[in-house]
């Protein structure tokens, strides 16, 4: 297995991570509501993995931090902004587009089926976004990328087409490329969930690195038991649309309180 | 045998004359057509239902019309439209085609685009990349693939369509066959008019094989640069 | 300079319009019977293992997709009567020469979407036939062509509606269809903008609900299949 060095401090922002506070939020789906006045604080640098049956909506929770979803009611801030609202003399009114993005250029998400960009090699999936839009130059973009990529165990494979590249390594990739833009937060949807067995070893390694440094908070949703009980500050068991409990790994997996929770974590745990 | 099939230099040398503007229309529809097709292709997409709605009033307005009646429109009534006294026919030839191309092409663009996977979207959003960025150099890139051979085959159906503009008095190829088959009459050396026709045929033949031959390695040369997964 | 629109004048052309539009869709519906069946013998020539059927027959479909349908309608009305063959095969009106023209060049493009709708049938069905030890009579009318022709009928209905727009071609050679009457009204009362207005917007009128019609069928023949 490749060895992996941290990947701090050169992949968080200077201004260090952020909080995430969700205040009843609601999104729904036609008639299936998918959260339903959903409360979430996360502080910063902590480590969230977020737990529950497929179809609960957990996936949802991270895709309307990263507005790949929009709410329909609620509050959700990053830092200190609002993310989907701007004050404007003193209240609260639905956000611009472009208050939005300027928010979202904190958040990033490392996503379970990669969605690398298959036209462009490895250093260039990760160049383009500072390049674009944080306005890098060429070079700056470059030598980062290689860094970046470098620290995730990835150095040798700059030119490398995904194609080319297994499951771990793309996803190695994807990370970099989510840290390239120097995020205060990070959203892992299932990222292990893809990858064939005896892969999913180098990308753990990778965000156990990132989470023991604390500086950076990271909302991830996952599969991987021993992962969260080992990193995770806060393991939280969500189902239709609520928090169904929430706490330190070790109460939640040794002492689960509620039926529902301790009939997922048996059938989970029991493989 | 093969003699006969054959015309005398002067006939082929009218027809080569009218064989170049046939190109020039092509070139000239071609390139309208294709900055139709992107621009009202992307704008089928649009979020804003103002953007949306007036390219698909455009795509079905071109394409309902029918692509002879819209030259003969652009031909003869627009002029009048405006107050000029008349259009050259090669700009005619040239606006009607490549708006009724662009028709065409804003379908297979918009199919195309659409056809790329949805994570791409998603995973240029999680970087933040503006719309615009999005577009340029994510979307477009992996469309180009899907975008050629179906385009490969509007650009022959368009050099089809070129040989109407003989039909508003440009001195195309098929202008030209028509005129070779008018001086018959007074040539001293009359050209037996399959012997004519098969001859016009086949040089519109050459010149879609050519085309073909362009788009297949174009397509080619895309598919290592741009080819995904 | 002549005025820009007259309405009065518009109405007064309309009625010559309309009929002139009714023969460019009779000449349409006729080209379209002698495509599909066309197609159809095209489409199973192609397919055939003689390769001295096959081949020709696909250069020939070749050759009339790759080339301009104006050409071909002038090879049939001008150059055929100049041949020695009987007069009776070669000199016919504008009429019959269009839909003849409109059908033989559509043909092609039929027989490509017969092919394409036959290919899409999954081979295990071909291979379910097999074992079940069906005559081929009765493959392909039991088995590939119910399935065949459903999915043909979407790339049919697109050729035809390509092929109402290419009609109006006729009066290149005096087919009185609505683009006729429209140039005629043009040299009679050197009028423009209403003649050649309204052919379009008659043209839109019938050519929107076709494809429209067409992209429904599209829709149900994709949800049929799934």
């Amino acid at each position: 297995m490749s060895q992996v060095e941290p990947v701090m401090p050169t992949g968080s922002s200077p201004k260090g991570a952020a909080s995430v506070e969700m205040k009843q939020v609601v999104k729904a789906f036609g008639e299936h509501v998918v959260l339903d006045k959903l409360d979430l604080d996360v502080d910063p640098g902590e480590v969230v993995v977020i737990i529950g049956p497929s179809g609960s909506g957990k996936t949802t929770i991270l895709r309307v931090v990263m507005t790949l979803e929009r709410i329909d009611e609620g509050h959700i801030r990053i830092g200190d902004r609002q993310l989907y609202h701007e004050e404007k003399e003193g209240q609260l009114i639905k956000a611009s587009e472009k208050h939005i993005r300027e928010v979202r250029s904190d958040i990033s998400m490392v996503f379970q089926h990669f969605n690398l960009f298959p036209h462009m090699s490895a250093q260039r999936n990760v160049m383009l976004a500072p390049i674009k839009v944080r306005g890098h130059t060429e070079d700056q973009a470059a030598e980062n990328a290689k860094r970046l990529l470098d620290r995730v165990g990835l150095g040798d494979k700059l030119d490398h087409r995904p194609s080319e590249l297994s499951g771990g390594q793309k996803q190695r990739v994807a990370i970099a490329r989510s840290l390239a833009m120097e995020p205060r937060v990070m959203l892992f949807d299932e990222v292990t969930s893809a990858l064939d067995p005896e892969l999913v070893g180098e990308v753990l390694n990778v965000l156990r690195e990132l989470a023991a440094s604390g500086d950076m908070t990271m909302m991830m949703v996952t599969h991987e038991m021993g992962f969260a009980s080992e990193m995770a500050d806060r393991v939280l068991m969500f189902d239709k649309g609520t928090i169904l409990e929430q706490g330190p790994p070790e109460q939640i997996f040794k002492d689960p309180q509620q039926e529902r929770t301790k009939n997922f974590l048996k059938a989970v745990l029991s493989h | 045998m093969l003699n006969d099939l054959i015309l005398n230099s002067r006939q082929y040398g009218h027809l080569l004359e009218g064989m170049w503007v046939t190109i020039q229309v092509l070139l000239g529809s071609f390139a309208l057509g294709t900055v139709m097709s992107l621009v009202m292709g992307v704008a089928r997409l649009s979020t804003r239902r103002w953007v949306r709605g007036s390219a698909l009033a455009y795509i079905e307005f071109a394409r309902g019309v029918a692509a002879i009646i819209l030259l003969f429109w652009m031909f003869y009534a627009v002029p009048i439209l405006f107050g000029a006294p008349s259009m050259p026919p090669m700009l005619a030839g040239i606006l009607a085609l490549g708006l009724n191309m662009g028709a065409y092409g804003a379908e297979i663009v918009r199919g195309a685009i659409q056809s790329v996977p949805k994570g791409q979207h998603e995973a240029a959003t999680a970087l933040n990349l503006s719309n615009r960025d999005r577009l340029r150099e994510i979307i477009l890139p992996q469309a180009i693939p899907i975008i050629l051979p179906p385009y490969g085959n509007l650009t022959i159906e368009v050099l089809k369509g070129t040989a109407l503009v003989s039909l508003i008095t440009l001195s195309d190829l098929a202008y030209e066959t028509q005129k070779l088959r008018q001086n018959n009459v007074i040539s001293s050396d009359p050209v037996p008019l399959p012997i004519l026709y098969l001859n016009t045929l086949i040089i519109y033949l050459i010149l879609a094989q050519l085309l073909n031959l362009f788009f297949k390695i174009a397509e080619r040369r895309s598919a290592r640069k741009f080819g995904s997964v | 300079m002549q005025t820009r629109w007259d309405w009065e004048y518009a109405f007064e052309i309309l009625p010559d319009m309309v009929q002139g539009m009714l023969i460019t869709i009779a000449v349409t519906l006729i080209g379209i019977v002698i495509a599909v069946i066309l197609g159809l013998f095209l489409a199973l020539g192609r397919r055939s293992s003689l390769k001295w059927l096959s081949y020709p027959t696909a250069w020939f479909i070749e050759f009339v997709r790759s080339t301009p349908l104006l050409i071909q309608i002038y090879m049939l009305f001008y150059a055929l009567p100049a041949t020695d063959l009987p007069r009776w095969l070669t000199t016919w009106p504008a009429f019959v020469t269009m839909f003849v023209a409109l059908g033989i060049h559509y043909g092609c493009y039929a027989s490509e979407a017969y092919r394409a709708g036959i290919e899409s049938v999954p081979r295990g069905q071909w291979e379910a036939s097999t074992s079940l030890n069906l005559k081929i009579k009765t493959t392909w009318r039991s088995v590939i062509l119910p399935q065949a022709i459903p999915r043909s009928l979407p790339p049919l209905g697109n050729y035809f509606v390509a092929m109402f727009k290419d009609a109006p071609i006729g009066s290149a050679i005096a087919l009185s269809g609505v683009l006729f009457v429209a140039r005629a009204f043009q040299s009679a009362d050197f009028r423009t903008v209403e003649p050649f207005t309204i052919a379009g917007l008659l043209f839109l009128a019938v050519s929107v609900p076709a494809a429209a019609f067409v992209r429904r069928l599209e829709r149900r023949v994709a949800y049929e299949s799934s």
